[in-house]
C-alpha cells in the first residue's frame, strides 16, 4: 500500500509541475496575478508530493519491503540502517527521484527567496523550472518507476553494491545532485531574461548567489567522489578522467566561468550574452552528464543499468530543453548590447581571459570524452582516450590560468594595474619561484622543470590571494564577504595545485608479494606484514592485515588494510589502510591471495595528497562566504550610481 | 536588422552533437557483432569448475543445440540474469553450459550453492583464454550453438525471459532441426 501511495504522489507531483509551468509562463506573459499565484502554490505542492514519494521509497527500504522491485535489487536484510537509507539513491530509479527532489527543493527556495524580483520575471523563472521538473518526472513514470512491485515478493534482497556501502559514497550523490540541479536556477533565470529581452545589473546580482550555491555543492560533490576513489577503489588514484567524472567536472568548469563572468556583468554591464550562454551551458552540461551516464552511449566504470529506451527519452528531453534554450538565445541575445571600454590590464580583461581558458579546458575535456563516440559513429573504429591525454591537455589552459589568476585579483575595474600592486606582485612572483626551488630541492632532493613550475604557481596563487586582503586591511578599505570568499577560494586553488604537483611528481606506487613476517621498502619507509587475521563485520567477512611501518628503525604507524567479502556475494572489496599526514599519506592495500600464505600488496607513498581535497574544501567555503554577502540580499532597486542598462535597439 | 548568425553557432553545434548521440544510441557501443555467427563454434576442453580432474567442453554436446553462458561472480549483470537462467533450465529444452570467466573457483562454487545452479556443467577459465577464442567482450554473454556445432546467436548483457522468448526460442526451434 505504501509504495502505491508513493507512486500516486509522484503522479500528483507531475500534474503540479505542469500547473507550475503553464501558470508560471502564461501568468508571467500576461502579468496575470492569479495565475502567477497559482504557479507559486503549485511549487509548494510539487515539493510536498515529491518529498512524499521520496519518503515512501525510503520507508520501503527501511522496512525491507522486498515486494518492491527496486528495493529487492538494491537492499538486503543484513544491510545496516544507514546504508538502507543511502540505498534509496544507490541505483538509477532512486537517484532520479533524488534528482527530482533536489529540483523541487531548489524551486521552493527560489519561490520563497526571490520575493524582491519583479513578479512576472519570477513567475517565468518558476515556469521554466516547472518544465524541467515535468521532464524528470515523466522520465521516471514512463521508463524508471522506482515503485514497481515484484510479485511474488523476493524473500531476500540482492544487496546494495558493496562499493557503495561507504560513508563518502552514501553522501556523495545528494551533494553532487544539489550542485547539478542547482544550475537549473541560473538556467531558468537566463531563459526568463532572454524571454523578456532585458538584462540589468540587478539580474546579475540575483543570479550570483544561486550560482555560487549550486557551484559550491558541486565542488564538494566532486571532491568527495575523488576522495572516495582514492581510499575505496584500492588503486590510490584520485582522478581517473572517467566519463562520469568528466560529466561532473564539465558543468563545474562552466559554472566557474559563469561565476566570474557574472561579476563583470554585474559590475560593468559587460559580457551579457556570453554570461547568458554560460548560464544555459552549465545546466546543459549537467543534463548532458546525466545522458552520458544513463544511456550507455559511453562505456564507463560507473555505468548504471543502461537501457536504450531510457537513452532515447533523455536524448529527446535534452534536445527540447537545451535546443530550446539555445534557440531562444539565438533569437533574443542579439538584442542585448554591452558597450563599455576597458584597459588591457583591467580586471575585465583578466576575467575575459579566465573565461577563455576555462572554456578551453572544458572543450578539451568534452572533446576527449566524446571522441570515442564520434569515431564510432563515423565508423572509423573503436578508440579510447586515456588519462595521459587528459593530463597533458588539461595543463595547457590551466598553467596560464593560474599565472593570470595571481595578477587578475589585484587589477582594478576599468583601469589598469595600480603601481603599488605591480611591485607587490613582482615580489610575490620572486618568492614563489624561490620557494618552489626550495621545496623541490630541500624537501624532495629533486629539481624538475614541471615540478618547479607547479610549486611556483601554487605558491604564487596562494601568496597573491593573501596579499589582496592584507593590502586592503592596511589601506583601511572594507573587505566585503564577496571579496573575502574570492580570496579563500583562490587560496584553495593554490593549495589544490600544491597537492597535485606534489603527488604527481613524487608519489611512489609499488606492488609486492608479501608473506607474514616479510617486509618491503618504498620511499625510505619499511612496510612489514606483521600479521593476518579474519574479521567479521555486520554483513561481510574478511581478512585484515597488520602492516607495521617504520622509518630508519623507528616505528611510524600500523596500517590495517582489509579485503572484504560481502555475505550477499559479489566481487571482493578492498579497504585500504591509510596513515594520513600533513606531508604525506602512507597507503597499503591488500590484493589477491597468491598461495603459500603470500598476498599481493600495493604500497604507496603519496606526498601532499591531502592538500588536493583541503584546497577543494576551501574553494567551496569561499563560495559559501561569497554567497552570503549581504549585498545579494539587498532590495532589487538599482542603487545610486549603478545604472540599469536598458536594451539598445 | 541583419540577423547575427554567430548567435546561432551554439544551437548548430548542439544539433550536430545530438545527431552524433542519436547515431551512438542506435549503435550501442557495447554491442560488437560476433564474427562467429553462422561459423563453427571454437572448440575447447577445460577443467570442470566443481572438479579439476574432470574435463568439460564443446565435445559434450555434439549433435544437439546448447547454450554457452559466460559468467563470473564479480559481474553484476550475471546476478541480474541468474533467475532467467534458472527458469530456462527448468524448461528443460536446451542444456546450458557455463563458462566461468576470470573468476575464483571457491567464490564461483559458493555463488552456485547460494543462488542455484542452472548449468549442466561449468567450464573453468580463470585466465580467460577460451573466452578470447569466443570473442567475449564482457560478462554476461550467452551463445546459442546449433546441433551442427555452429554459433547461431550471441546475446550481450543480462539475459531476460523476454529476450529468451523473442530472440532465442524461434532460433532454437530452427536449430533443433538443423543437423
Amino acid at each position: 500500500m505504501i509504495p502505491e501511495l508513493g507512486h500516486f504522489a509522484l503522479i500528483l507531483a507531475l500534474l503540479l509541475s505542469v500547473a507550475q509551468a503553464v501558470f508560471g509562463l502564461a501568468g508571467g506573459a500576461r502579468s496575470n496575478t492569479a495565475w502567477m499565484a497559482a504557479s507559486r502554490s503549485a511549487v509548494v505542492g510539487q515539493f510536498v508530493f515529491t518529498a512524499l514519494a521520496f519518503g515512501t521509497l525510503a520507508w520501503a527500504f527501511i522496512q525491507r519491503d522486498f515486494s518492491v522491485l527496486y528495493v529487492a535489487t538494491n537492499s538486503h536484510s543484513e544491510l545496516p540502517l544507514f546504508y538502507r537509507v543511502a540505498a534509496v539513491w544507490g541505483a538509477h530509479e532512486g537517484s532520479l527521484l533524488l534528482w527530482s527532489l533536489c529540483l523541487a527543493a531548489w524551486t521552493l527556495a527560489v519561490a520563497a527567496g526571490s520575493k524582491a524580483l519583479e513578479a512576472p520575471f519570477r513567475s517565468r523563472v518558476l515556469g521554466f523550472l516547472g518544465l524541467i521538473s515535468i521532464g524528470f518526472q515523466l522520465f521516471m513514470l514512463t521508463t524508471s518507476n522506482p515503485f514497481k512491485r515484484l510479485i511474488p515478493a523476493a524473500s531476500e534482497g540482492l544487496d546494495l553494491n558493496p562499493l557503495l556501502q561507504d560513508f563518502a559514497l552514501a553522501v556523495h550523490p545528494p551533494i553532487l545532485y544539489l550542485g547539478y540541479v542547482g544550475f537549473s536556477v541560473a538556467f531558468a533565470f537566463a531563459c526568463a531574461t532572454l524571454l523578456e529581452g532585458r538584462l540589468d545589473a540587478a539580474w546579475a546580482r540575483w543570479t550570483r548567489p544561486w550560482t555560487l550555491a549550486a557551484w559550491l555543492f558541486l565542488t564538494i560533490g566532486i571532491a568527495l567522489g575523488s576522495w572516495w576513489a582514492y581510499y575505496e577503489l584500492g588503486w590510490g588514484g584520485w582522478w581517473f578522467w572517467d566519463p562520469v567524472e568528466n560529466a561532473s567536472f564539465m558543468p563545474w568548469l562552466a559554472g566557474t566561468a559563469l561565476i566570474h563572468s557574472l561579476a563583470v556583468t554585474e559590475k560593468r554591464g559587460l559580457f551579457k550574452s556570453w554570461t547568458l550562454l554560460l548560464a544555459v551551458s552549465a545546466f546543459s552540461l549537467s543534463l548532458l552528464g546525466t545522458f552520458l551516464v544513463r544511456s550507455g552511449v559511453l562505456i564507463s566504470v560507473h555505468a548504471f543499468a543502461t537501457d536504450p529506451k531510457r537513452g532515447i527519452f533523455i536524448l529527446a528531453f535534452l534536445t527540447i530543453v537545451i535546443g530550446g534554450a539555445l534557440l531562444l538565445f539565438a533569437w533574443r541575445a542579439p538584442r542585448l548590447r554591452s558597450s563599455a571600454a576597458f584597459e588591457p590590464t583591467s580586471r575585465e580583461s583578466f576575467l575575459l581571459l579566465n573565461n577563455a581558458f576555462l572554456i578551453a579546458a572544458l572543450s578539451l575535456i568534452l572533446l576527449g570524452t566524446l571522441y570515442p563516440l564520434f569515431i564510432d559513429a563515423l565508423e572509423l573504429g573503436k578508440v579510447t582516450v586515456g588519462a595521459p591525454w587528459f593530463n597533458l591537455m588539461f595543463l595547457v589552459p590551466m598553467l596560464p590560468l593560474l599565472a593570470l589568476l595571481g595578477v587578475g585579483m589585484h587589477a582594478a575595474w576599468k583601469r589598469g594595474l595600480l603601481g603599488t600592486a605591480k611591485y607587490r606582485l613582482y615580489a610575490i612572483a620572486g618568492i614563489g619561484i624561490a620557494g618552489s626551488l626550495l621545496v623541490g630541492g630541500a624537501a624532495y632532493g629533486d629539481i624538475r622543470p614541471m615540478t618547479t613550475l607547479g610549486f611556483a604557481l601554487a605558491l604564487w596563487v596562494m601568496l597573491s590571494s593573501l596579499a589582496m586582503p592584507w593590502a586592503r586591511i592596511r589601506a583601511r578599505q572594507p573587505l566585503p564577504a564577496a571579496a573575502l570568499g574570492m580570496v579563500i577560494a583562490h587560496f584553495g586553488v593554490g593549495l589544490t595545485t600544491l597537492g597535485i604537483t606534489g603527488v604527481q611528481s613524487f608519489k611512489v606506487e609499488k606492488d609486492f608479494a608479501l608473506g607474514v613476517g616479510e617486509s618491503a621498502q618504498i620511499a625510505g619507509y619499511d612496510f612489514k606484514l606483521a600479521a593476518l587475521r579474519d574479521v567479521q563485520g555486520m554483513n561481510f567477512i574478511g581478512v585484515e592485515a597488520d602492516v607495521v611501518v617504520s622509518r630508519e628503525g623507528s616505528p611510524v604507524t600500523v596500517l590495517h588494510p582489509q579485503k572484504r567479502l560481502y555475505n550477499s556475494g559479489g566481487n571482493p572489496m578492498t579497504e585500504a589502510g591509510i596513515e594520513v599526514g600533513a606531508a604525506r599519506d602512507l597507503f597499503a592495500a591488500l590484493g589477491d591471495q597468491l598461495g603459500q600464505g603470500r598476498w599481493s600488496m600495493r604500497l604507496q607513498y603519496k606526498p601532499l595528497i591531502r592538500y588536493i581535497w583541503l584546497g577543494a574544501i576551501l574553494i567551496a567555503l569561499g563560495g559559501l562566504v561569497a554567497a552570503l554577502d549581504r549585498r545579494y540580499r539587498a532590495p532589487v532597486q538599482a542603487r545610486a550610481g549603478e545604472a540599469v542598462v536598458p536594451v539598445a535597439q | 536588422m541583419k540577423f547575427p548568425v554567430r548567435f546561432l553557432v551554439p544551437a548548430i553545434a548542439f544539433a550536430v552533437l545530438v545527431a552524433f548521440f542519436f547515431v551512438g544510441l542506435q549503435r550501442e557501443p557495447g554491442r560488437i557483432p560476433s564474427p562467429f555467427i553462422g561459423k563453427p563454434a571454437p572448440t575447447f576442453s577445460l577443467e570442470s569448475l566443481g572438479d579439476p580432474a574432470w574435463k568439460v567442453g564443446t565435445a559434450d554436446f555434439s549433435g544437439r543445440p546448447w547454450l554457452l553462458n559466460v559468467w563470473a561472480t564479480w559481474c553484476v549483470g550475471c546476478r541480474d540474469e541468474h533467475e532467467a537462467l534458472l527458469a530456462i533450465a527448468r524448461q528443460n529444452r536446451v542444456p546450458i553450459m557455463g563458462l566461468n570467466w576470470r573468476d575464483d573457483r571457491a567464490l564461483a562454487l559458493r555463488w552456485l550453492a547460494q543462488l542455484g545452479n542452472p548449468y549442466v556443467s561449468v567450464a573453468y577459465d580463470p585466465e580467460g583464454r577460451t573466452a578470447i577464442d569466443w570473442g567475449v567482450y564482457g560478462a554476461p554473454e550467452t551463445f546459442l550453438i546449433d546441433s551442427g556445432g555452429r554459433v547461431v546467436k550471441k546475446h550481450i548483457g543480462p539475459l531476460t525471459m523476454e529476450a529468451w522468448e523473442s530472440e532465442f526460442l524461434p532460433l532454437l526451434t530452427f536449430a533443433e532441426g538443423r543437423k
